[in-house]
């Protein structure tokens, strides 16, 4: 299962965000555990400054602005 | 065009007389909505398909272990061709400090990036003409400079948490951009959805005002209490746009509205100014990664420098 994190401090862009990736991979037949990072401390361990940011099995993905339907179908899939 | 179209609009489908105060305010409001937001689309998906917008991590890279006074003028030119959310101030600030960027340096683009951006630039030629585009970006650009220039002579560094000094950021190689005319396309497409979703309350509420302004503040009223002949009235201006919020390119409808009832140059770029740059909620998001001493020095060297702006602006133009 993909292990998917969304990095933010609780900001708008942040939730649809990860309202998008969950919709992703409920269209796609896909389970993924998501989960918000929340702490500052976290979130810049990971090298992102502008949120919301994405990481996919521990890979950065996706920093800043609000990432595209078709991008968050990319991530669910393999 | 918009002229036309906001007559047509307001006097002849909604009847209102061209000369009553509600026909004025109407006008105004139907012509700044469309020019405005039609402005808005097309400067923000032009810039997203060039991929003219700096994200953050590349601007502390850019900056980071220059000599001070290239690392300000990159801080302060950067600080002004990015888009800047509020609320990615935080993280903004602790990767400044992290990446030893001083803190002078760090404050100059905080200050530049909310008060100047490439969308308001494009919008502030349209809508009052590329005179006043010039003077209000020269502005905020000595003033960032010298904002910046000024905290660091309080040594602000010992205002800032602990915590920040200890957070350790990660070297992370962010995903290459999609270049390709599609991928251009798109990005573009999502900056627009994005950026005018999240400033049109914003500029809907200047335009509200400005149009307010505009039909019901008599001239008569302007010349006589706001003149640039009244010294009071630059930090009266400043002061005013203290606990008010808006975005830079939100108080564009309400400057036009000041200067075409004559208010003065100097005054109307310190309120636009102060608006923009100097705010209640957006400094409280500081809060979280300075003491409120820090806070308090930004928003005096601030307001003072808005205030010798407008009095400047006052007494040459």
């Amino acid at each position: 299962m993909k292990q998917i994190k969304i990095l933010g401090s609780g900001c708008r862009n942040c939730e649809i965000t990860a309202n998008v990736i969950a919709q992703a991979a409920k269209d796609a037949g896909v389970e993924v555990e998501i989960e918000k990072i929340t702490d500052i401390a976290e979130i810049m361990a990971y090298g992102v400054m502008s949120t919301p940011g994405v990481v996919v099995d521990g890979k950065v993905v996706h920093a800043g602005g609000l990432p595209g339907p078709d991008q968050a179908r990319a991530w669910v899939r393999d | 065009m918009f002229d036309a179209f906001s007559n047509a609009l307001a006097f002849s489908l909604l009847g209102l007389d061209p000369a009553s105060r509600t026909g004025a305010a109407v006008q105004f409001f139907i012509m700044d909505v469309a020019k405005i937001f039609a402005l808005l689309v097309v400067v923000i998906y032009v810039m997203g398909l060039l991929r003219a917008l700096v994200a953050p991590e590349k601007v502390r890279a850019f900056v980071r272990g220059r000599p001070d006074w290239q690392a300000r003028g990159l801080a302060v030119s950067l600080g002004a061709v990015t888009p800047f959310c509020s609320c990615s101030s935080v993280p903004l600030f602790i990767g400044f400090v992290e990446a030893g960027i001083p803190l002078g340096v760090t404050f100059s683009f905080l200050i530049a990036s909310p008060m100047i951006n490439e969308v308001a630039a494009v919008i502030l030629v349209g809508v009052l003409g590329w005179k006043l585009a010039v003077l209000y970006i020269l502005a905020g650009l000595v003033v960032a400079w010298f904002g910046g220039l000024v905290m660091q002579r309080f040594r602000p560094e010992r205002w800032v948490e602990d915590y920040v000094w200890k957070i350790q950021m990660g070297e992370t190689v962010l995903p290459e951009p999609d270049t390709s005319f599609t991928g251009r396309h798109r990005f573009a497409l999502t900056e627009v959805r994005e950026i005018v979703g999240r400033i049109w309350k914003w500029v809907l509420i200047g335009i509200g005002v400005g149009a307010l302004f505009h039909g019901f503040v008599p001239a008569g009223w302007v010349s006589e209490y706001l003149g640039g002949d009244k010294w009071y009235t630059v930090p009266a201006a400043v002061v005013l746009g203290i606990p008010l919020y808006s975005n830079a390119t939100g108080v564009i409808p309400i400057a036009e509205a000041m200067l075409g009832k004559g208010v003065a140059v100097g005054t109307t770029l310190a309120l636009m100014m102060s608006v923009a740059a100097l705010s209640l909620p957006e400094l409280l998001i500081l809060r979280k990664v300075i003491k409120w001493q820090a806070l308090a020095l930004l928003a005096a060297v601030l307001a003072i420098a808005f205030t010798l702006v407008g009095w400047g602006f006052n007494a040459i133009v």
